[in-house]
């Protein structure tokens, strides 16, 4: 570990929280339905696509009408998505005449696509046209990020509010979020990127004669404006297979470091404009701390165990200064990577800078911790934020418990509904993920698709159950998920992961809004401070740690004992 | 639920156009416009051929030439398109070994790295990039160590003076930006086409 190292990981996280101070009362603003300095050019743009679409923004909607629109939404996604990609053969912007993509693909990208996860079966500079990587994957890193802020605002507005029967309105609220944050984000990221030597063109490759006389054939194409995107819309499909290691999606230390701080930003300024919506700063503090507090330990873990290197290339003789350089670019070392990976996985971005398969155990053991977590720290767009108040309402019911108060949440009363819908949504995760993992453990065809033997090949499942459940989308990369089984099975998981939790999550959000906001009184547990941070770290690891442990230990913490061991498979 | 589907249809297409058309036609514009060294993927141009990017490495045999780390890379075998083959850095399929830290496959490949890299008599301890895959498989770029390592060997190759060539490493190496970001490093196309340059006198121009 060097002091630059620290260096470069303190600074990206001091420009993220620097950002998301102003950044959380800009999108405060936007999902309120406020003026913003952006509004003289976009209202005439909002409001013709809200007439276009017969929508009339101030209607409000009741949790169920909200939640229909959101599922109607994804699912017209979802066809459209799967048709381009079937279609892709006819379609032009082909430079490359790649033909259709094969079903069980196709219907895996989708579901990946809409739901925010990115899991690359595909691989995108050999499967993918220019027209389905624009048309297809960027317009759904922009909606997929946005139907997650929508949904986790429906969810702050219903502890906003009291005695209310509606909770706002899904197509206000999506349209706003693209229009007024994700979009204008994107441009000046992609531009940035572009001056770094992201390529941004419509040419498909370029053959260059190497100094040694050979063909390289080098693809290109609009890498940039997909990217941008990626990180800020916490998305992770790389518009190439290496994903934000390919040295066109993340040329230098720069970009690097400009891609950590966008995927990180928005997630962590949605908290602070969730205080800012409820009136109650402190709270926000509490959450983004111990989000912060999360995010940090998995990274100097990680970057601790990177380098410290692999002891069984350093036994046959490889010098073990630089740390575990495998799968690892030179221009990021081991701090941008370990950081970049716990960041990716913390968010539900899932690009990836290193490949995550070749980590040594206990530094793999992070990203893998991180989603089996369901990337909540500091999670997706939205999809973080509502993540996590559902901890945050399990956490005040188990503290309730044990001091004999009533849970209380922003006065609003926790009660037998609330907790059975929030254990609904978190039950379901360890469900699918240790059933999915479970059964393919016990399959001939799954076990065909790894890349490693021994406790490796089982964190490579776990990891990808984990990854597509938790809407993550990176990847211990040596299994081949592109075949039937999990094609299949990664798609539902990636389903449930979304929708049999947001499903849940709005109906709290109904529930909780048609309650009396009660005043704070003596008898109140205080939601801030840092008791209730330790309180919240306290849950969240032992709620999961027990969940996992065991699974934990056949696969990354077992490894670590046998790579000292000198054991190799 | 059905009241739901035209809004969803029309936003879907709506936005399609906005995002998927706008938005990165925009930017290929003005980026087309404004930096289209950067935008059409830094390549290098020599006597009217492209010879690269400065951005994608490129594999390096031959004894006269800094090596490239080991790359992962693969491609279709001509003879039989359901298999593939080995093709280090083929820039049109990226990707890495994903080998674990316990793969048997990994300490092979690593012990005939280093058998290859004492027999074209690279000098010193290897450091940790010089018997490792890089992720993407096209890294460009290899340690200032790596680099020294390969010193004794290419200017044997090139009957030239140490000195000379370690000057010439040294200008190639690029540190860390006020000596904290980024990692020390040396673009290895750019250091062999320097290398070649030397000799040749070759012109280069970029686009």
């Amino acid at each position: 570990m060097t002091l630059a190292g620290w260096l470069q990981i303190a600074t990206v996280l001091f420009l993220v929280v620097a950002a998301s101070v102003p950044l959380s009362t800009y999108i405060k603003r936007v999902m309120a339905g406020e003026r913003t300095w952006l509004s003289p050019v976009l209202v005439p743009l909002e409001a013709g696509f809200n007439r276009l679409a017969g929508v009339d923004p101030k209607r409000e909607q009741s949790w169920l009408a909200y939640t229909m629109a959101m599922l109607m939404f994804s699912l017209v996604g979802f066809v459209t998505l799967y048709g381009l990609q079937r279609l892709q053969g006819y379609l032009p912007l082909n430079p490359q005449h790649f033909g259709a993509v094969s079903p069980d693909l196709a219907f895996n990208t989708s579901i990946s696509f809409i739901t925010n996860t990115n899991w690359q079966d595909y691989a995108g500079e050999t499967t993918l046209s220019h027209l389905v990587q624009m048309l297809g994957l960027t317009v759904h890193n922009f909606l997929s990020a946005a139907t997650g802020l929508a949904i986790a605002f429906a969810l702050v507005r219903a502890f906003a509010r009291s005695s209310s029967t509606t909770i706002g309105n899904f197509w206000a609220d999506m349209t706003r979020s693209v229009l007024y944050i994700l979009l204008p984000g994107a441009l000046i990221i992609a531009l940035v990127l572009v001056s770094r030597g992201v390529p941004q063109t419509l040419a498909g490759s370029v053959t260059a004669t190497t100094l040694e006389g050979a063909k390289q054939v080098i693809s290109l194409g609009p890498v940039a404006s997909q990217e941008a995107i990626k990180e800020l819309g916490t998305n992770g499909g790389g518009f190439f297979n290496a994903n934000a290691a390919h040295p066109f999606e993340n040329p230098d230390a720069f970009t690097n470091m400009l891609e950590i701080w966008a995927l990180l930003v928005i997630p962590f300024a949605s908290v602070l404009a969730f205080g800012r919506a409820v009136g109650d700063l402190r709270q926000a503090r509490a959450i983004y701390a111990v989000m912060g507090i999360l995010l940090l330990i998995g990274t100097c873990v990680a970057y601790w165990a990177e380098a410290a290197g692999n002891p069984l290339l350093a036994k046959l003789g490889v010098a073990s200064a630089m740390g575990n350089m495998e799968g690892k670019e030179v221009r990021f070392g081991e701090a941008m990577s370990s950081f970049f990976a716990a960041a990716t996985t913390g968010t539900s971005t899932g690009a990836v800078n290193a490949m995550h398969d070749s980590m040594p155990p206990i530094g793999g053991l992070v990203p893998l911790f991180n989603i089996l977590l369901g990337s909540i720290t500091p999670g997706g767009v939205g999809a973080g934020l509502y993540g996590f108040l559902v901890f945050v309402v399990i956490a005040v019911f188990i503290a309730g418990l044990m001091v004999g108060r009533t849970p209380e949440y922003l006065g609003k009363k926790i009660e037998t509904h609330e907790m059975k819908l929030a254990m609904f949504a978190v039950l379901l995760y360890p469900l699918i993920v240790l059933g999915f993992t479970a059964t393919s453990v016990l399959l001939k065809s799954a076990l065909d698709s790894l890349g490693n033997s021994g406790p490796h090949g089982l964190s490579e499942i776990l990891y990808a159950y984990a990854s597509t459940n938790a809407n993550n989308g990176s990847a211990f990369a040596g299994l081949n998920g592109n075949t039937l089984w999990f094609n299949t099975s990664l798609g539902l998981a990636m389903f449930l992961g979304r929708f049999a939790f947001a499903i849940p999550v709005l109906a709290l959000a109904g529930s909780l809004a048609a309650k009396k906001r009660a005043p704070v009184s003596q008898g109140t547990l205080p939601t801030h401070g840092p008791l209730f941070v330790g309180l919240l770290i306290g849950v969240i690891v032992i709620l999961y740690l027990l969940q996992y442990f065991p699974v934990l230990a056949l696969g990354p913490i077992v490894e670590q004992f046998l790579m000292h061991a000198g054991k190799t498979f | 639920m059905l009241n739901a589907f035209r809004p969803s249809l029309v936003m879907i297409v709506l936005f399609s156009i906005l995002a998927g058309l706008v938005y990165p036609l925009t930017i290929t514009g003005m980026a087309q416009l404004v930096m289209p060294q950067a935008a059409n993927g830094s390549l290098i141009m020599r006597n009217g051929n492209w010879v690269g990017s400065s951005l994608i490495g490129q594999n390096f045999t031959a004894p006269g030439y800094f090596h490239s780390r080991p790359s992962a890379t693969s491609a279709a075998d001509p003879n039989d398109a359901s298999k593939t083959m080995d093709a280090p850095y083929n820039a049109a399929n990226s990707g890495g070994s994903n080998y674990g830290p316990t793969s048997q496959k990994l300490m092979d490949r690593v012990k005939a790295s280093i058998g290859a890299d004492t027999a074209a008599g690279f000098t010193g301890p290897m450091s940790g990039d010089a018997v490792t895959t890089s992720a993407s498989g096209l890294d460009p770029d290899i340690s200032p160590q790596f680099a020294l390592a390969q010193l004794a060997a290419v200017a044997k190759a090139r009957q030239m003076p140490q000195a000379e060539l370690l000057q010439l490493v040294e200008a190639h190496v690029m540190n860390r930006v006020w000596g904290v970001f980024g990692e020390p490093r040396v673009n290895v196309l750019q250091l062999n086409l320097a290398l070649d340059q030397l000799k040749q006198g070759a012109t280069e121009s970029r686009r």
